[in-house]
């Protein structure tokens, strides 16, 4: 009985890291399907967005949900700037000249982060901090991991009824699928895709946010960026419920490799299951093949 | 761009495009070679790392800027030469079997690397080598019994012939023939039919498999000798640093190499140089000015990745042909001046190309 305990805390700590993972994915996901741009910089915008929240909640002492909304905005903000004054410039150029410009974006967001708020941890109270919910008599989960599970879910019921139920959502779609033809139709589609990069800076702050509970925010968690790329790769890159899926796979199997199998695998599990997948099944579990005709 | 006249077609299989050409680099080479009668230790000892950095520069050029596979993991291949050089050296192996045994294991590694991810495209390809890159980055951390772990790895000085290859001159000379003969090697694949075929999957996969170049051999094998070559630059790090620590082959140190790539410029061999130069100036360049500037910026610990980031952000969007390309720009206004016109050195229009079929 313990040891099934144990295992479903277990599931349910990687769910949640799984959560973060597959939120990064889906800023991927959002801008790839948009403009075949693949931000690289996106574990980076997370990270602003950690300190933005920080900055409201942590230093200006704001109420902790007008300093997060605070926060998703000015990185969302950020999101949309970022789109209009820079990558703007590069479309149609080779994809790794885009690759290499958001990695150098990357660095130069570290480096200003570094600058602003100096190269500590931080970290500010929430309502979910050091708070357990206990389940029946066995099973105690921390509320941190819960509220991420929790927030993923609201937020992608949000983002699905945006997406399927809005006219702005319905424009955004469209300019993914077709540019041309959503030109022709009347979409603004250079202001449709830097709101596509704004929403998808939104999406990476919520996940900071959520984050701050379990992990302090400092200039290197970006990081976890690259371990989302697993997860988006294993949704298939271009699939949004696949991100996700992706993401909780992902945060699952490393958990478990984590307390099973020898040090040192923990860290490269995301890795071997990216290649594995890329090697084994490269369209993902939830991508679909299209080929050219010439 | 601009290219001299050419009146027949043996011009093109030409080393040195023109006599001035070919008598400037005889007398870099020349110069080159009585640098170290003249110039201070330490002077000699960066000349040495900026020929390393040059050498796997060349082997990534070839992959990236030659054939269009982007490649994120090549800091790997560069410890995974380093490695195998000092192990074969510590097992008592000569020097001038184990470098180029270094050279053929890396290459047997970017081969195994290169296969299953042929199928990938450009992005796919970029995450991959990515994860492999972070994959042996751990590996080289975490097998204590073949690298020492944190303890680091001491590297044999080599012997070549009994003359010990040793201090800033030894590393300096070595470099300095093994980067000649690489450069030399990839020229001559870069016109053999080898080299026309990987510049032409370069330009379109379609249109070159319909020419009859079998892409899987030809990209596994540019995987390959990209592999290889910065697998003998690893092994003539291990004597740069003489001591290996097994967290130097790290991300960052991977996209330090496509940053020589990009900001040389892509698709030239003296793009490659340029590359290297400036990746090895620019940190010496900020250590001269580090107490000058304004707001203690000079002691912000990430000065430097964010300059480089910079650096290829503004690459990127102004000037995609990089070093070279400005180089090549500035020659061409000095040949027509008085008469250049502007028409001549304007970026062309470029439109999105969909990567998401083919």
């Amino acid at each position: 009985m313990e040891s099934v305990v144990g295992l479903l805390q277990l599931i349910i700590n990687g769910a949640a890291t799984g959560c973060i993972y597959g939120l990064i994915a889906l800023g991927f996901v959002l801008i790839y399907k948009a403009t075949e741009m693949v931000n690289f910089a996106q574990g980076e915008i997370m990270m602003l967005g950690g300190f933005a929240a920080y900055t409201f909640v942590g230093i200006f002492g704001m109420n902790y949900w007008v300093g997060s909304g605070l926060a998703v905005l000015a990185t969302a903000a950020f999101g949309y700037l970022l789109d209009a004054v820079v990558l703007r410039r590069v479309i149609g150029q080779p994809q790794f000249a885009v690759v290499m410009l958001t990695l150098g974006l990357a660095f130069i967001f570290r480096a200003g982060a570094g600058i602003a708020w100096g190269y500590d941890s931080v970290a500010f109270v929430t309502p979910f901090t050091n708070s357990i919910v206990r389940f029946g008599d066995t099973l105690v989960l921390g509320a941190d991991n819960l509220s991420i599970i929790f927030g993923t879910l609201v937020l992608c019921g949000v983002l699905y009824l945006f997406f399927s139920r809005t006219r702005l959502g319905i424009a955004m779609q469209a300019s993914s699928q077709n540019q041309l033809a959503a030109y022709y139709m009347g979409i603004p589609v250079r202001r449709v895709f830097s709101l596509i990069w704004a929403i998808s800076a939104g999406v990476a702050a919520v996940a900071a946010i959520l984050l701050v509970p379990v992990q302090m925010v400092d200039v290197n968690s970006g990081i976890v960026g690259f371990k989302a790329f697993a997860a988006a790769v294993l949704g298939g890159f271009g699939s949004i419920p696949g991100a996700l899926v992706g993401g909780v796979v992902v945060g699952v199997v490393e958990q478990l490799a984590g307390f099973y199998l020898p040090t040192g695998f923990q860290e490269v599990t995301s890795n071997i299951v990216l290649l594995a997948v890329l090697i084994l099944r490269p369209q993902g579990l939830f991508g679909q093949v299209i080929r050219k005709r010439v | 761009m601009i290219a001299p006249f050419k009146v027949s077609y043996r011009q093109d299989l030409l080393l040195a495009k023109t006599p001035a050409a070919k008598a400037s680099y005889a007398v870099l080479l020349v110069a080159l070679a009585v640098i170290p009668l003249v110039m201070g230790e330490f002077y000699v000892g960066e000349l040495g790392g900026l020929f390393i950095f040059a050498i796997a520069g060349v082997g990534l050029m070839l992959l990236t800027g030659y054939t269009g596979l982007v490649s994120l993991g090549h800091a790997a291949f560069l410890g995974i030469g380093a490695y195998a050089h000092a192990i074969m050296l510590a097992q008592g192996l000569p020097f001038l079997i184990s470098l180029p045994m270094a050279g053929v294991i890396t290459a047997a590694f970017g081969v195994a690397i290169g296969v299953p991810t042929l199928r990938m495209s450009g992005l796919y390809l970029a995450i991959s080598t990515l994860a492999f890159g972070s994959i042996i980055g751990t590996v080289l951390q975490k097998w204590d019994a073949l690298t020492g772990g944190f303890d680091g790895f001491a590297v044999r000085t080599p012997t070549i012939l009994g003359w010990k290859i040793q201090g800033a001159m030894g590393t300096y000379y070595t470099s300095l023939i093994v980067l000649v003969l690489v450069i030399w090697l990839a020229l001559n694949i870069l016109r053999a039919p080898l080299g026309r075929a990987m510049v032409a999957i370069r330009d379109s996969e379609i249109s070159a498999q319909s020419m009859g170049i079998n892409l899987a051999v030809t990209k596994s094998i540019a995987f390959g000798v990209s592999a290889g070559i910065t697998g003998l630059a690893g092994g003539l790090y291990a004597h740069y640093v003489r001591h290996l620590a097994p967290d130097s082959f790290d991300i960052l140190l991977s996209i330090q190499l496509v940053t020589i790539v990009f900001i040389g410029g892509l698709g030239s061999m003296h793009g490659a140089i340029f590359g290297a130069v400036f990746m090895r100036l620019l940190p010496q360049a900020i250590a001269m000015v580090r107490d000058d500037l304004p707001f203690g910026l000079g002691r912000t610990p990430g000065l430097e990745p964010s300059l480089f980031g910079l650096i290829l952000v503004l690459v990127i969007m102004f000037e995609p042909g990089g070093i070279n390309g400005r180089w090549m720009k500035l020659k061409h206004w000095c040949k027509s001046f008085p008469l250049h016109r502007r028409a001549a050195s304007r970026r062309q229009k470029s439109y999105a190309k969909s990567e998401r079929l083919r």
